[in-house]
């Protein structure tokens, strides 16, 4: 009863020294980026102690803070409009019969996920002034809608799929009215997912860069538009603060909303 | 739910993008056929001159001069694209596999790590390599360090540190679809392979590359695409100096106020990558034929 030939097909060798270095060269860049946002050297590369200085240098800048509240606006409002109609849309998809074009509609609402950005912030800015569109804020928002729809849209269509109809169909053998079926059994199930979908929204559209930049005007900076003309004109110590604040942001909005969608799976 | 209630609820969506980004789309097809204004914009008359200056230049005399320095910004583009599709493909599948074999705790931990960065915003991303290749930076610091050279050496605005920041971009973007196709493989085809005394490099190649080809695919379109059309990676740790494709279209609604040629250069990628996905598409099914 000898088994000669090694079996453990689970266990290639090489293959863990080689994640464990992915995920180092993933996660190393950040890391220094952190630790030299809290170098008291205005000399970026140069560790002189610790210190908060650039984050205090940061709070009391103007500029930052303005284009910290336009980024926050378009946010707060891309991430309800999206949603909202996100989640129309994902109930149609999922639940409903299209009388046509079911295919083409979800390869439609996929497309801001496909066309690469710059194409979107172009064609975007071609027909803001084509319609002689010039209220930056007001386009920033429009545009952001748009690309957050399938961000929000994909936890939510995948929670539905999960969920199965079979509930929904009990309901409705019990005489329940559509708004009632979707008021006390579909909406409850499916908020956690319509959290991490909003979360996912907010997220994409206070981290975009090259839409914002192209439809942006004057007055309507947003944060990463800003923190990139600081980095064109060179590596500071209080760019390293900012970058470091927008990462923080990121991590725990995305953590929670992961964790949201663990939520999901333990129901 | 009706089917008026399915079209209804579906409206706003189709709305929204199809009236925000199709319409767009066709409109900046328009302009591309348009002449620019110096102040940025388009006007009258239609002509095809966006498209003739892919590759000739319309001389002071009003003759044209071929002047390939626009197709080689596109090749050039394109071999990057491909060339980051390559590794990433070439980085991603072995780490795929790792995550499909650990048990359920671990690769939850796994995806979650490698899910990550893509939340995090590309801008910052990008740089944190400035921090790391630049003359004063980390690694030539560890290098002078090390007495493996006395100058910095030029690490950042070369093709190297595009090729780097493009990767480090998109890598989640090709393990993911690659892990989510290999998940489901069935353990029995590895083990049924071992007992016919395969090898491992013949179970690879005879019964997991097949197994991941879809994902692989898939992974690739998701990386090329976005790579062709990069605008950070190049223009962050290229220096702005050689340009991109990403790049040249900024600049022609920038700086060069040249809209209807930044138009053309937008439907032209975005042609290339319709291309790219119809081939995926016309692949797919014949691979299932002979399954």
């Amino acid at each position: 009863m000898s088994r000669v030939r090694h079996f453990d097909w689970r266990h290639t060798p090489g293959l863990a020294p080689l994640t464990v270095a992915i995920l180092a060269f993933l996660y190393a860049p950040l890391l220094i980026l952190v630790v030299y946002a809290f170098n008291a050297s205005r000399m970026v590369t140069i560790w002189q102690g610790f210190s908060l200085q650039w984050f205090v240098a940061i709070a009391h800048n103007g500029d930052i803070r303005s284009a910290a509240e336009n980024s926050l606006i378009v946010a707060v409002a891309a991430t309800i409009a999206s949603t909202l109609i996100a989640t129309a849309g994902a109930l149609s998809l999922e639940r409903g019969r299209l009388p046509f074009g079911q295919g083409l509609v979800g390869g439609l609402v996929a497309m801001p996920l496909v066309v690469p950005e710059i194409v979107v912030a172009i064609t975007t800015l071609v027909f803001f002034s084509a319609l002689g569109m010039h209220n930056g804020l007001f386009n920033l928002m429009t545009a952001h809608t748009v690309f957050c729809i399938p961000f929000a849209l994909l936890p939510i269509q995948a929670r539905l799929r999960d969920m199965g109809g079979t509930l929904e169909e009990a309901g409705r053998d019990l005489y329940a009215s559509e708004w009632m079926l979707f008021r006390r059994i579909t909406l409850p199930l499916l908020a956690p997912a319509i959290g991490s979908g909003a979360i996912m929204a907010f997220v994409i559209s206070l981290d975009d860069f090259l839409i914002s930049m192209m439809v942006s005007s004057a007055g309507s900076t947003t944060l990463p538009v800003y923190v990139y003309g600081m980095m064109r004109l060179g590596v500071t110590p209080e760019v390293n603060a900012i970058s470091t604040i927008l990462l923080a942001i990121s991590l725990v909005f995305v953590t929670s909303a992961l964790l949201l969608g663990r939520k999901r799976r333990a129901t | 739910m009706g089917r008026r209630s399915a079209l209804l609820l579906v409206a706003p969506a189709v709305l929204v993008i199809g009236v925000f980004m199709l319409i767009p789309m066709f409109i900046a097809l328009g302009y591309s056929f348009m002449t620019a204004n110096p102040y940025g914009g388009v006007q009258a008359p239609m002509t095809f001159d966006a498209y003739i200056q892919f590759l000739y230049q319309r001389d002071f005399d009003d003759s044209m001069v071929f002047a390939p320095d626009y197709i080689f910004i596109i090749l050039r583009s394109i071999t990057l694209a491909v060339a980051t599709t390559v590794i990433c493909l070439v980085l991603g599948l072995p780490v795929a596999w790792y995550i499909v074999c650990q048990n359920e705790a671990r690769r939850r931990l796994l995806l979650f790590l490698i899910t990550l960065p893509f939340w995090i915003n590309t801008l910052i991303r990008t740089y944190c390599w400035i921090l790391i290749l630049r003359d004063e930076g980390l690694a030539n610091n560890l290098l002078r360090w090390l007495g493996l050279t006395e100058k910095p050496l030029p690490l950042l605005y070369t093709d190297g540190s595009i090729l780097l920041g493009l990767v480090y971009t998109f890598l989640p973007f090709m393990v993911l679809p690659i892990y989510s196709t290999l998940e489901r493989i069935d353990p029995r085809l590895i083990e049924a392979a071992y007992d016919l005394y395969a090898s491992r490099v013949a179970v690879f190649r005879r019964v997991i590359w097949p197994l991941a080809k879809p994902g692989a695919l898939a992974g690739a379109t998701l990386v090329f695409a976005p790579a062709l059309g990069s605008f950070l990676a190049p223009d962050l740790l290229g220096g702005g100096k050689k340009l991109l494709i990403g790049s040249l279209i900024q600049m022609q609604f920038t700086s060069s106020r040249n809209w209807p040629f930044g138009a053309a250069l937008s439907i032209a990628i975005t042609a290339v990558i319709l291309l790219v996905m119809m081939l995926r598409a016309w692949q797919a099914p014949r691979r299932e034929v002979r399954l």
